[in-house]
This record gives C-alpha cells, structure tokens and sequence, in this order.
C-alpha cells in the first residue's frame, strides 16, 4: 500500500457562500416582493387578524405538501391526498352520528389517513405499480367512497371542543392551525435535512437502484412516505373539517393540485432528488399571500388561479431560460 | 476441381472494404493500434480476440459511430470516410449488433424501414409498400412473420430476424454480425448459417464476431485476430487450429504485471450450497476462503453476474443453500446482504454503483448511516472523517468531498464504490468486472488494492471476462456456461486455453 497521502478537502464552497444562488433566496425575494406590493395595493394588508386569517389559506395544504415533498424527492408521487381528507372528513362525520366524542373523532381522522395512505403504499411498494396510475386510482376511489356515504346531503353538527381545530387560536393571532403548520415544518425539516432517513430520501430520488444497490430499504423508505403522506392529510382533515364545521362530499376538491404546486413552486424537482423543505414554506408564503392579496383587491377567483399557474411556469422555466440566455451570448 | 478453386481464388481477390493503420484513442487508452481488416466478397471473416481487444471499436468505426484518429479505410480501392453512421448506411455497410436495437412498439415493418421508409408523393410513409417490402425481405430470409404484427408480440428469435431483415434493407455488400447467436436457441443457429450461407452466394462480405469457436469454424472462410488493440494476424480458415487461435489471442505472457501474494486461505468464510435460479444458473456449488480472491470466468450471458447479484439479495434464488461463516443464512435483500457482511460493487457502475447527484462523501457513507450517525441524526462531521479515511487509501482523485460522483471519471468512480463498501467492514467483497472501462493507472491500483484486501483477511470474489486479469489476480478459477459451473481450476490447470476451452464448451459433444 502505497502511503502518499493527499488530503482532500471537505468543499471547496461553503454552503453560505452559495445562498444567493439557491431557489429558497430567490422565494424569499417574491414573498417580500408580493408582501410589500400588497401592502401598498391595499390598505387594509397589514392587519394583524386579517394576516392571521390569510395564513388559513395555505396552513392545511402545506401540512400535506410537506409530506408530499418528501415523497416527491423520492420521485413517486400521491394524488390522492384530497380525496383522502373527503374519505377521512366523511368517517369522522359517520362517528359524529354514532355520538362519538372529539378525541374518537381525531382518532378516526388520523385512522382512516393512515389507512389510505397504506393502501397506496401496498399498491405501488409491494406490487410495484406506478404511484402516479394507482393514486389517480385510489383519488376516484376514495372520494367515490364518500358520495356513496353523503349523496348530496352533509354531517353538521361536530362537538364545541371540535371546533379548536380549525377555528381555536393558541396566543393572540396565532391560530392553532399556524401553530401546527410550524411544528410541522420543524419536524420536517428536520427529518429531511438531518436524518438518515432523510438521507436515503434523496439518494433513492437521484438513483433508485443505485441507493438498492447500496444496501437501502428502498421500498420500506417509499412505504412509510405514503403512509406519512396519508397521515397528513387525515391531520389536514381534522383541520379542515373543524374549520368548516361540516362534512360535503366534495370537501377539498381539487386541492392535491395546490398541494404540488406548493411542492414544485418550493424548489422541489418534480422528476425527483432535490428540494427543501424551507422552499416548501416560502412557496406556502407565497401562495398564501398572493390568495389573500387578490382577496382584498376583489380579484376573483379565477383570475388568482390563472397567476398561481403563471407563477409556476414562470419559476421554473427561468432557470432555463437563464441558462439559454447565457448560452446564447 | 483445383483448376475452379484457382478461379473464383482469382475472382475474390480483391477486398470489398479494405481497413489499414487505424487508430482510435480514447481518454488513457489506445482502444485501435494501427489495426487492420480485410473483407472479401462472398467470404465470411471471422474477427476474433478477448473482450477489450477492440472489436466492438472497429466495428462501430466501421458504422461511422466513431471517427477513427488515423488510417485509412478504402472502398473497393477508393478511400472513403464515414462522419456519421448515416455515410456508411449509405455506402452499403450494415451491422446486426449483439443487443438488437429496436422499437417494441412499431410494427415489424415499420421496425425494417425506419429511417428509411418508402414515401408517398405527399412525403408521407407509404404503409403499403413498407408491408410489401417488408414481406419480401423476411421472405427472402426465410422468416415467416407477419410485417403488420407489433415486435412487442415476437419472441427473441423472431427480434433477431428482424434485426436481419433490418440490415438487409439497405442494399447492404457488407454485412457486420457481432455476436449474432448469443440468444439463439440450436434450431435457430442452424437457420442463422443458412442465411450466412445465402448471403454469401449473393457476393456480399461478412464480417462474424464471435465467441464460440464451434461456430467460427463451422461458417468462416478467414479469421483476423486482434488482441490488446493491435492486429495479430490473418489467413484462411482451414491453415489454423483451434489451439493456434487460442494462442494468438491471448498471447504468451500473461503474468507480469499482477501482485503477487502469499496464499494463506484458511477457513471458509461463504459456502454456497446448489443455489439455483428458475432461468439464469443452476446448481452453483461453491466455498470461499479466508483471504482468498475467487476468479469468475465465462462469457458474456453465462450467468455471472445474475448469480452475484442474487447471492447480494438483488434476485431471489428459487433454491439453494448460503452459509456465512458456517451459519445458514437467508438474504432477501442488498441491506440483508450488508448487515451480513456480503457486499457487491457492480459492472454498471453510473446505475447501479454510484448515487450521480449525490456528492463523494454521501455516496460513501450512504450504507454506513447508522455508523457516522447517532440516534438517526446525521453528523456530517463523522460522515466526512470516514469518507476521507477510505477515499484517500484508494488515493482517490477528486477536487473536493463535496464534489458530485458524477464529475468523477469511471476509474475515480469505481475508487468511491470500493470506498463505500469498505467503510462498511465487509467479510466478502464481489467484485463483478472491476477494471471494466477504466484506465490503465487505476486499473493498477484497483488490482494492488484488491491484492491488499486479501492480504487483510478479506475475502473477494471477482467476476471478469479478461483472461490476464483471471489468472493475474485469482487463487482459483470457477468457468460457467449457460447459468452452471462447467470447471474449478486452481494452480497448475489454470491456462488461458483451458479457460477458453472450458467457457466456450470446445472439445465436448454438441447436441
């Protein structure tokens, strides 16, 4: 053995010298941007209560999108999130009727998530079908599964404590739901950026049969992220179905779309591999500001929904079309 | 009769396509060395050497795939050069390649003529006649398949026809078949010769690149070997043996440049008990010492690396018995196979090797979290320090840790692999051909290193199809053909001829 040694060095960047070139900096910039324009658009932006109210419009969708984002780095994906809160929502209103009381009704929420999402996970994980095929299945399934149940009728009536949820605050403006959504972000940050778990997110998401290769549960690791997945959602429909105070078939249609904008605006590559959660919460930020500003202007809803959609071509579009311009000259 | 054979001697004379002094470099290798080749009409040529002499290369100079640095190439006398695969299509040049490469999805027709497809006066394709033409060809080859069936719907053999049909549909006068029987059942093969033999009576030149001396011997007119990139020799068929080709293909010296070690095997550390597999090997009987290196030999489709692959949890055996260290054991999974000491670095290094996107470090602490970690949380630190004790005793080279594996080249690549694994403190390490496309100098280091591992008490298992690396670097040799073990060769019975002999099944009864 040959004893020469050469010494490599960690990096040769530190990782806060590369700030200005990261995704997350670049949100940031539209937060604030968007946050001042408002504030200047309307009189009534800055308003403690009235941003305490905007943040409701983000706080359940990114309650799912982080989970969502993980399982996005690992380049599956789940559209079945916001059937499953219809699925979940609609359970809790059936126990509703059989006189159960809130903490049975968190439970059966949070159940009946995991128990989707598991589902989801035994389709692709265990026979290997593509996620993308078996949870544009399961999102017709699930919401199906409602309609049966509701018809055009709804579940009303859900206890006082119930309301907490999704209408309680816990210090001055902050409400419950912000307050989860933080936590949240906490924990997933944390897992993503500080584990080994969510290590081999990112290594299965660039190479799949490179991170198997490696001697990584890939399949387990694709398991449990459908389950957490599914997991959320059941939080996002206690919330929502607290929020609300009544369950509709059609509760939450069409919010697993928002839920990969929020992922995809986050920086998160939709094909897999990269993405944080920080960008998760500045793309929240941003939506959640863009709604609620537009609200104030009496934009209507249509019109917000064709700038969310800009928006995201927008974003992801410029790095190429940077690169090309730079190419070009 | 002789005053005939005289006669058409005279008459094939002179080459079709005539190669001479060709170069081609890549990065650290000189893949050509002033090669030459010589194709004569209504002849077959036999191109004959190891892997990595440069057939591949020569032909896919031959198909303007590559761009040769020097020499000259001519074309019944005229000299000509092919800057895209398109130029030599169109000079009558076509190849049937080992892996056919075709479309599932189109049509058997469609599959014939694409690229080239008859056109309507509007440009657009002309199905009808494409079907007819189509029906001709597979006609003429005696195939009888349907041109409007999807290739999805044929088997293998079928594929290959149509991969024929394909070559064919070019007026080809050069016809390259590059390991054209490798998935062909005896049947098949047989009809394959009679289209050879069809072909040749149409005055076209073949060029035959094989592996099976059997078949060499059973359609060619003249061999043409090469070895090591450079041009050996050339002649007719019948003035050579099968023992003269071996010869000049593998060449004299063989053991100069490998490590030598002191044998010290002791005890067994992996023993695997008639392991078997519905399709890829059968009945694998065999034990690994303490410190031994394990020699894997066989052409390409011998099942090799499907029994490594399995015996790392990757595929699961349909029987079979694994003891580790004298216990039974069942690994159902590359982390099963890791936990119990058995680690795999792959052919395919850029899929199955590395994580490309992932930098140096993570991709080798990525089996060894649970050591660098504490409670599940990383500790980028820990992660760092091992990366760098095992990188740097593979005098890796790189511009930092933090570097993506992508940017690395297949040598430095291969270093990270071996690094990952050794981090990992494995009891058995399978290599499954290490020194594939790398250069000379890490090739050497891979092969010191290797020789160090079992020097420690490692004990490595190592596939490869170049016979000096073979009987260089191992203790012992296990030949396979057709998914079983057909010879264990040790000390004085290990010989190229005999490694040939034994992998491409010469001197045993054929079916």
């Amino acid at each position: 053995m040959n004893l020469k040694t050469r010494s490599l060095p960690d990096r040769l960047h530190s990782p806060r010298s590369q700030v200005f070139k990261n995704w997350e900096t670049l949100l940031f910039a539209v937060a604030v941007s968007i946050f001042v324009v408002n504030s200047f658009a309307s009189p009534y932006f800055l308003d403690a209560w009235g941003l305490s109210d905007a943040t409701f419009n983000f706080t359940e969708k990114a309650m799912i999108a982080f989970a969502m984002a993980l399982l996005i780095i690992t380049g599956e994906i789940d559209l079945s999130v916001a059937s499953i809160i219809a699925l979940a929502s609609t359970a809790m209103g059936a126990g509703l009727q059989l006189g159960l009381g809130t903490t049975e009704l968190v439970f059966i929420g949070l159940a009946v998530g995991l128990l989707c999402g598991a589902f989801n996970a035994v389709l692709v994980t265990v026979l290997g079908l593509p996620s993308i095929v078996v949870t544009i299945g399961t999102m017709s399934l699930f919401r199906g599964i409602s309609y049966i149940v509701l018809g055009d009728q709804a579940y009303r009536g859900y206890p006082p404590d119930f309301a907490f949820f999704g209408q309680g605050y816990v210090f001055w403006v902050f409400s419950f739901e912000l307050v989860l959504f933080a936590v949240l972000a906490l924990i997933y940050g944390i897992l993503l950026h500080k584990t080994n778990f969510g290590r081999t997110i990112y290594a299965i998401g660039n190479n799949p049969t490179g991170a198997l290769f490696s001697g990584i549960r890939v399949q387990r690791v694709k398991f449990i992220l459908f389950l957490l997945t599914g997991l959320m959602s059941g939080v996002a429909a206690i919330c929502l179905t607290s929020r609300l105070g009544s369950t509709r078939p059609s509760i939450g249609a069409g919010m697993e779309l928002e839920v990969i904008t929020m992922v995809v605006l986050g920086g998160v590559n939709i094909l897999g591999g990269s993405g944080t959660i920080l960008g998760v919460v500045l793309a929240a930020f941003v939506m959640g500001l863009v709604t609620f500003g537009f609200g104030l202007l009496n934009v209507p809803g249509i019109v917000m929904s064709i700038f969310i959609g800009l928006l995201l071509i927008g974003v992801i579009a410029l790095p190429r079309l940077w690169k090309m311009f730079l190419n070009r000259r | 009769m002789p005053q005939q054979q005289t006669l058409t001697d005279k008459e094939m004379t002179l080459p079709i396509l005539q190669l001479s002094g060709i170069v081609k470099i890549f990065p650290g290798v000189k893949a050509l060395d002033k090669v030459s080749l010589n194709l004569y009409p209504g002849q077959v040529t036999a191109l004959v050497g190891e892997n990595g002499a440069g057939k591949s290369t020569i032909v896919k100079v031959l198909t303007g795939i590559y761009q040769p640095d020097d020499g000259e190439i001519l074309l019944d006398g005229q000299a000509i050069n092919f800057p895209t695969a398109h130029h030599a299509s169109a000079a009558g040049i076509t190849a049937i390649h080992q892996e056919t490469v075709l479309f599932d999805d189109l049509t058997v027709a469609e599959n014939i003529f694409i690229g080239h497809a008859p056109r309507t006066k509007l440009g657009l394709i002309d199905t009808q006649e494409t079907s007819k033409l189509a029906q001709q060809l597979l006609q003429g080859i005696g195939a009888d398949i349907d041109p409007s069936i999807r290739l999805r719907d044929l088997g293998i053999a079928s594929k290959h026809m149509v991969a024929i049909a394909r070559a064919l549909s070019i007026d080809a006068r050069v016809v390259i078949m590059d390991e054209p029987t490798a998935a062909l059942s005896y049947k098949e093969i047989q009809e394959l010769y009679e289209l050879v033999e069809q072909l040749k009576s149409q005055g076209k030149a073949i060029l035959f690149i094989s592996h099976k001396f059997d078949e060499i011997f059973e359609i060619a007119d003249r061999f043409n070997v090469f070895r090591d990139g450079q041009f050996i020799d050339e002649g007719k068929i019948e003035s050579v043996t099968e023992a003269d080709l071996v010869q000049l293909m593998v060449g004299r010296s063989v053991n100069k440049i490998y490590p030598q070690r002191q044998e010290k095997i002791c005890e067994d550390v992996l023993e695997v008990k008639s392991y078997c597999h519905p399709t890829e090997f059968d009945d694998i009987n065999f034990t690994l010492g303490r410190g031994e290196i394990l020699g894997f030999y066989g052409l390409v489709g011998a099942g090799r690396s499907e029994l490594m692959q399995s015996l790392f949890g990757i595929t699961k055996p349909s029987d079979g018995i694994v003891k580790i260290g004298g216990e039974i054991t069942t690994i159902r999974s590359p982390a099963d196979a890791v936990g119990h000491g058995i680690v795999y670095v792959p052919e395919d290094r850029g899929k199955q090797g590395v994580v490309i996107g992932l930098p140096i470090f993570q991709n080798v602490t990525l089996p060894s979290l649970s050591q660098t970690s504490q409670k599940g949380f990383i500790r980028l630190a820990e992660e760092f320090k091992l990366a760098r004790e095992y990188t740097q005793r593979l005098d890796l080279r790189a511009s930092s840790l933090d570097q993506d594996v992508g940017n690395l080249s297949g040598g430095n690549q291969q270093k990270v692999v071996i690094a990952k694994w050794l981090a990992t403190q494995p009891k058995v390490i399978i290599l499954d051909e290490p020194t594939k496309g790398i250069d000379i100098g890490s090739k050497a280091a891979v092969h010191e290193f290797m020789s160090d591992l079992a020097e420690q008490g490692l004990s490595v298992i190592m596939v490869s199809s170049e016979i000096p690396e073979v009987l260089g670097m191992s203790d012992r040799v296990i030949v396979m053909r057709e998914g079983r073990m057909v010879a264990e060769l040790a000390g004085d019975d290990l010989s190229p001829e005999a490694l040939i002999r034994h992998a491409a099944g010469i001197g045993e009864v054929n079916p």
